[in-house]
């Protein structure tokens, strides 16, 4: 154990004889780089493996940005007809777009176009799972809490603008699956009441499709979400340079420090191997594992359709919220409202996206907790927040079932409308019983976790006293592994004093205060608590033994 | 016996039964799916096609069909003027005889042999005007003519893939029915299901889709068949879902054991290596960095 | 085992905290932090050969990084992109593909488990203990920057002339209007362009696999026939935004299959030729083809959503989400047997919008 700590002002003459190398100097004199980089050299992160998840993003997004550059050097992004002479056999002499032709071409002329494009759409795939996947671990371990809130809403846009990145890249070669993605994106635009004509019309350059669309989608999707994308991972990273980050309770890990291996040189070679490692993975992936295989969808003309046509995963959810929608339309005043297009593909997602950028503050605004937080929670230890959570995922988990329906009918024998009806009625019944279950499960655990501290992990093996009674012996924990199993605040409801002073004045705000404390109660009221006292009862009667 | 008992509270016993349950589970359906398929052999033909075909008929679908092919109300459609294609693709893909009451009489392995299913063809065909079965040469498509199977691949995205998938996967249907995949059909009931429309299909008689056309989409399912995973594993086929479920499953598992590698504690030398050093070397261990 | 020699006397007397105002009540660790546990040495921290076959285990993985690489470049150049082979259990795959992948997927992974197996084994594992420091400012920075700034505010007059700061707001908040004023050329006005297709009167019913009108004797009972107006491709520009309209669908019904009411049967027999009918290929819902045609049930169902429709209902929604029935298009027969519309459809075709009514 040791402790590092950066110099501060030392006397002249003290580090004369620290040698610099001349390329460095030069550098320094006109940058100030030691200045600049002391703190970081040797900067300390913590091991585990749930905080190399946003890793998984941040290095598939550069393989991304690296494949993306390959394929620009072919791609052309026009909706032009041209008649197809390529070496892929099947479509010989078929009208198309260039932009379908000129992916055809990537796959199937020019060497590594195709593993470059395979690499790029896996890839992207990985990306986004990586940050939901992060994003989970951030919500249910409560690392979202001051002082990185700012650091959620980073992490979230940059999840919304993955999700856009990824439906506009999968839109661009114009084949027959991502044409009918576009028609489905141009009906729900049409929904939008008052301005959705217009809007369809301006984006498509008229009517659908038009020629206008994949040229600016391709503006879109190699230049302005990627350059907002590298912006906000940038400010992503420096805010957890500069907040430090989490870890999680354990023996000498405090909420003022941080416990960890330095930068360099461990950090530069795990996280620098893990880099290569994703990269790796993608490219045994491209050259293994076929992905959006355009040439077989065809290109896109508006009047042929295949069975099965799904988005990419992470647009599933939208898919099955507008499967399982019943078909409600209003025609009100000579105006069409269509709540069957948009309560799916707006309203429910609006919500969604909304509780899960605002929990932080909703959570903070509960418990009233101004202070910092740096040491993790584990998910048993706040039951109402892991319940909602699972919730949450209970409830993206139904839509993106749903948006799969026609092949789980299919591949498990089962009625495409009966399915539909059993999601309809799961997407209000599943996230309540998920909620339930989770918080059983998580209080369950911290019960569990209480008699590991009060009485030692058993042991399986089992002891006949000499009076015939059968125990099981129970090994004591660890002075270390008590104090990670106990080192997180146990909160407890709100409590509301007199709702007025003793000259009867009503306290301010009182209503809001009202609805905390409710809130307040519903997340907090259920609790394990472990204390002291009980430890000590127990000791004292193993003294009688 | 101690041993079990003793590790039975180990920290990654829930693990071990869970992954030995999910073995049994698999074991358990794959034994119980693989005992539902069962073909049997059947009896040579007769050289009296009509008379055999008469014969077979009677004994094997005028249960459903009535006893002169006139159909039973609510059972079987009469198959007068059904022609002898009809018969030969559907009981040649063993659709017929009918096993079990379903949204949808599936395929399974044919219980006749071609000549007895010939000869019922002939018999049903002698009853009413209907499509006869194919020459090969019109079904037998050439998967190598680009000119044939690219005019195939359009008419298919056309015409056929709205039901049965662009790379002939099959799909979902209502209330439980459902385009089968046509990745096993033989070219022959391919041409015969476009002639006849079996159960919910659509007829694409020779005038909607010229005889040329239906060779020319069996040129492209043939060549499909053989060249069209250049790019790897092909995951059955059904686009983005098995490509997610993929990367959710596989790929995440395979990334975080390497995040568990790397945030795993480091492996510790073992207290006696620890004292080992100590005594023949007189230092302290945990300073040996 | 069941002698404990944990001494207590190091726990904290009190626990439970206080509440703070409308803060939640929030108890302390009831057990004392016992501090980080020593450091242990790894194997390769004690052994020097333990050491060296770890640094040989490390150059190995490098090495074989090179190999990849290297071998990445050989097959782009020696393998042909045409070659394809059949593997049991992969399919028949492109070569050149396979072989990039591999070289380069190992190349990368071997780099990667390299620099990860050297800092397992070889860097350091000494935890390193780095202090926290709130994120907010000390007083005296805060003191210092708020002076500042005020000094900065003052020295600018913002507050002192009123005139200058509300008119500069102004400018701030029309500055951002022509980003959008300045779109307007995206796109035509949508008009009634969503109302019209390319379908009029006499316009001939073309079959899109024969490129020969349809006849009437064409569509038998049972049969799917497509159809796109005869003159669509007059105008190769617009071909792919008329036929996403005008796609339709024609099949043939016996009257006594026909549902609902009589007047509603009586239209749908007028606007056919002898049960001969056409219908919007584009799903009411959000636009995508509907042309899953059950013969026997006559229903159509749309593969996007399952929005199923029954044909000799009028083309109703009896299942999914769209709302509204499929448009029949009015046909008859002219004078050379050939199926013709009677008129456009009568209501636009497609997604619902605003304006539809």
């Amino acid at each position: 154990m040791s402790a590092t700590t950066a110099p501060g002002a030392g006397a002249a003459g003290q580090y004369d004889d620290v040698k610099t190398d001349p390329v460095s100097s030069w550098a320094d004199e006109r940058l100030g780089i030691y200045k600049g980089s002391k703190n970081l050299i040797r900067k300390v992160f913590p091991d585990h493996w749930s905080f190399l998840l946003g890793e998984i993003a941040l290095f598939s997004f550069i393989l991304i940005l690296l494949s993306g550059v390959f394929l620009t050097l072919w791609f052309n992004p026009s909706m032009g007809e041209v008649e197809y002479h390529g070496s892929y056999l099947p479509l010989d002499g078929v009208s198309m777009s260039q932009a379908y032709a000129s992916t055809l071409n990537i796959s199937f002329d020019v060497r590594a176009g195709l593993l470059m494009r395979q690499v790029h759409h896996w890839a992207a795939l990985i990306f986004i799972m990586a940050i939901m996947v992060h994003m989970l671990r951030i919500f249910f371990t409560g690392a979202f809490r001051k002082p990185r809130e700012i650091n959620w809403l980073i992490g979230f846009t940059l999840m919304v603008l993955g999700l856009l990145e990824g439906f506009a890249g999968y839109s661009l070669p114009d084949d027959l699956l991502s044409g009918t993605g576009l028609r489905i994106a141009s009906g729900v635009i049409l929904s939008i009441p008052i301005v959705g004509t217009y809007v369809s019309y301006f984006l498509f350059g008229g009517n659908f499709p038009g020629h206008d669309f994949i040229p600016r989608l391709f503006t879109i999707h190699v230049l302005l979400i990627p350059a907002l994308i590298v912006g906000l991972v940038t400010a992503h990273l420096i805010l957890v340079f500069v907040q430090k980050h989490t870890q999680w309770a354990g023996p000498g890990k405090t909420n003022d420090n941080v416990v960890g291996l330095p930068l360099l040189p461990v950090y530069t070679a795990k996280a620098g191997g893990f880099m290569f490692v994703i990269f790796g993975v993608v490219f045994l992936l491209a050259g293994l594992v076929q992905i959006n295989p355009i040439w077989a969808y065809g290109p896109y003309t508006p009047d042929q359709i295949s069975a099965g046509s799904q988005p990419d995963w992470y647009i599933g959810f939208l898919e099955g919220s507008l499967r399982m929608m019943p078909n409600w339309e209003w025609n009100i005043w000579g105006h069409t409202l269509s709540f069957n297009v948009l309560i799916p593909s707006l309203i429910v997602p609006g919500i969604l996206f909304t509780a899960l950028a605002v929990w932080p503050f909703l959570e903070q605004w509960i418990t009233g907790d101004k202070r910092e937080h740096h040491i993790l929670d584990r998910p048993r230890n706040r039951p109402t927040r892991t319940a909602f959570g699972v919730g949450g995922i209970t409830f993206y988990g139904v839509l993106w079932l749903a948006g799969g329906n026609d092949l789980i009918a299919t591949h498990f024998h089962l009625s495409v409308e009966a399915l539909t009806w059993t999601f309809r009625v799961l997407i209000f019944l599943g996230p309540v019983i998920a909620f339930w279950c989770t918080k059983r499960i998580a209080l369950g655990l911290q019960r569990r976790d209480k008699d590991k501290v009060l009485h030692g992990r058993e042991t399986g093996i089992i002891k006949v006293s000499l009076e015939g009674e059968f125990t099981e012996v129970h090994e004591p924990l660890s002075a270390g592994e008590r104090y990670r199993l106990t080192a997180h605040e146990v909160q407890k409801p709100l409590e509301l004093g007199p709702a007025t002073d003793e000259n009867g004045v009503e306290r301010p705000g009182n209503r809001a205060l009202k609805l905390r404390a409710k809130a307040s109660e519903a997340m907090f009221s259920d609790h394990v608590e472990t204390t002291v006292e009980e430890y000590k009862e127990i000791e004292a009667g193993h003294g009688h033994h | 016996m101690n041993t079990l008992s003793a590790r039975r509270r180990h920290p990654l016993a829930a693990f071990v039964v869970l992954f030995l349950a999910l073995g049994v589970i698999g074991a358990t359906y794959a034994t119980l799916g693989s005992s539902s398929a069962k073909a049997s052999a059947s009896v040579a033909a007769t050289p009296e096609q009509l008379v055999e075909g008469q014969k077979l008929f009677q004994s094997s679908c005028s249960s459903c069909h009535n006893m002169n092919g006139q159909g039973v109300q609510g059972s079987g459609p009469s198959l007068i003027g059904v022609g002898a294609a009809a018969v030969d693709f559907q009981v040649g893909t063993g659709r017929m005889p009918a096993m079990q009451i379903g949204p949808q009489v599936p395929s399974k392995p044919p219980i006749f042999t071609q000549d007895q299913i010939d000869a019922m063809a002939a018999y049903i065909g002698a009853l009413g005007a209907g499509p006869d079965i194919p020459d090969p040469s019109l079904y037998n498509g050439d998967p190598n003519d680009a000119a044939s199977v690219s005019n195939g691949g359009v008419l298919f995205r056309t015409n056929c893939s709205q039901c049965h998938n662009v790379a002939g996967a099959g799909g979902a249907l209502t209330d439980g029915k459902f385009a089968p995949s046509l990745r096993e059909t033989s070219t022959k009931h391919i041409y015969e299901a476009m002639l006849t429309g079996p159960q919910n299909m659509p007829i694409f008689n020779d005038n909607v889709m010229s005889p040329q056309d239906k060779k020319d989409i069996i040129a492209y399912l043939v060549q499909t068949r053989t060249g069209s995973n250049p790019g790897g594993l092909d995951l059955g086929s059904i686009g983005p879902v098995s490509e997610g479920l993929f990367v959710w499953t596989i790929v995440l598992g395979l990334l975080i054991v390497f995040a568990c590698w790397i945030g795993a504690h480091t492996t510790k030398a073992s207290r006696a290596r620890v004292a080992h050093f100590e005594a023949t070397t007189g230092k302290d261990a945990s300073d040996n960095d | 085992m069941t002698d404990r020699d944990m001494e207590t006397d190091h726990l904290p007397e009190n626990t439970g905290g206080a509440g703070h105002g409308a803060v939640t009540t929030v108890a302390e660790d009831p057990f004392q932090d016992p501090g980080l546990p020593a450091h242990r040495p790894r194997v390769t921290d004690l052994d020097p050969r333990a050491a060296k076959r770890a640094e040989r285990q490390v150059a190995l993985l490098f090495m074989i990084a090179v190999v990849g690489v290297i071998g990445s470049m050989v097959c782009y150049t020696f393998v042909p992109n045409t070659k394809v082979h059949r593997f049991t259990g992969l399919g028949t795959v492109n070569m050149n593909n396979l072989a990039l992948g591999l070289c380069l997927g190992f190349a990368f992974l071997a780099l990667g488990c390299g620099a990860i197996h050297w800092a397992r084994t070889l860097m350091t594992d000494v935890d390193l203990v780095q202090e926290r420091h709130p994120m907010k400012s000390d007083p005296e920075s805060t003191a210092f920057a708020v002076s500042e700034f005020k000094q900065g505010v003052a020295d600018s007059g913002f507050t002192k002339y009123p005139l200058i700061r509300r008119s500069l707001l102004t400018a701030m908040m029309v500055l951002p209007l022509p980003a959008v004023w300045l779109l307007r050329d995206l796109g035509p006005m949508p008009k009634d362009a969503l109302r019209h297709t390319l379908w009029a009167p006499g316009m001939k019913l073309v079959n899109p696999n024969t490129g020969q009108p349809l006849r009437v004797s064409d569509v038998t009972v049972g049969t799917l026939a497509l159809a796109n107006p005869a003159n669509l491709n007059d105008d190769p520009d617009e071909r792919i935004d008329n036929l996403a309209k005008a796609a339709v669908l024609v099949v043939r019904l016996p009257q006594e299959a026909l549902k609902g009411s009589e007047a509603q049967k009586k239209k749908q027999w007028d606007w056919s030729v002898d049960g001969v009918m056409a219908f919007s290929k584009i799903c009411t819902h959000v636009g995508c083809p509907v042309a899953l045609y059950e013969q026997q049930t006559h229903h159509m169902l749309c593969p996007c959503h399952q929005s199923t429709f029954d044909l000799s209902d009028d083309g109703k929604v009896i299942f999914g989400p769209a709302a509204r029935s499929l448009p029949q298009l009015p046909i008859t027969v002219d004078a050379d047997g050939n199926l013709v519309a009677v008129s456009d459809f009568r209501e636009p075709v497609g997604p619902s919008f605003w304006e539809r009514g």
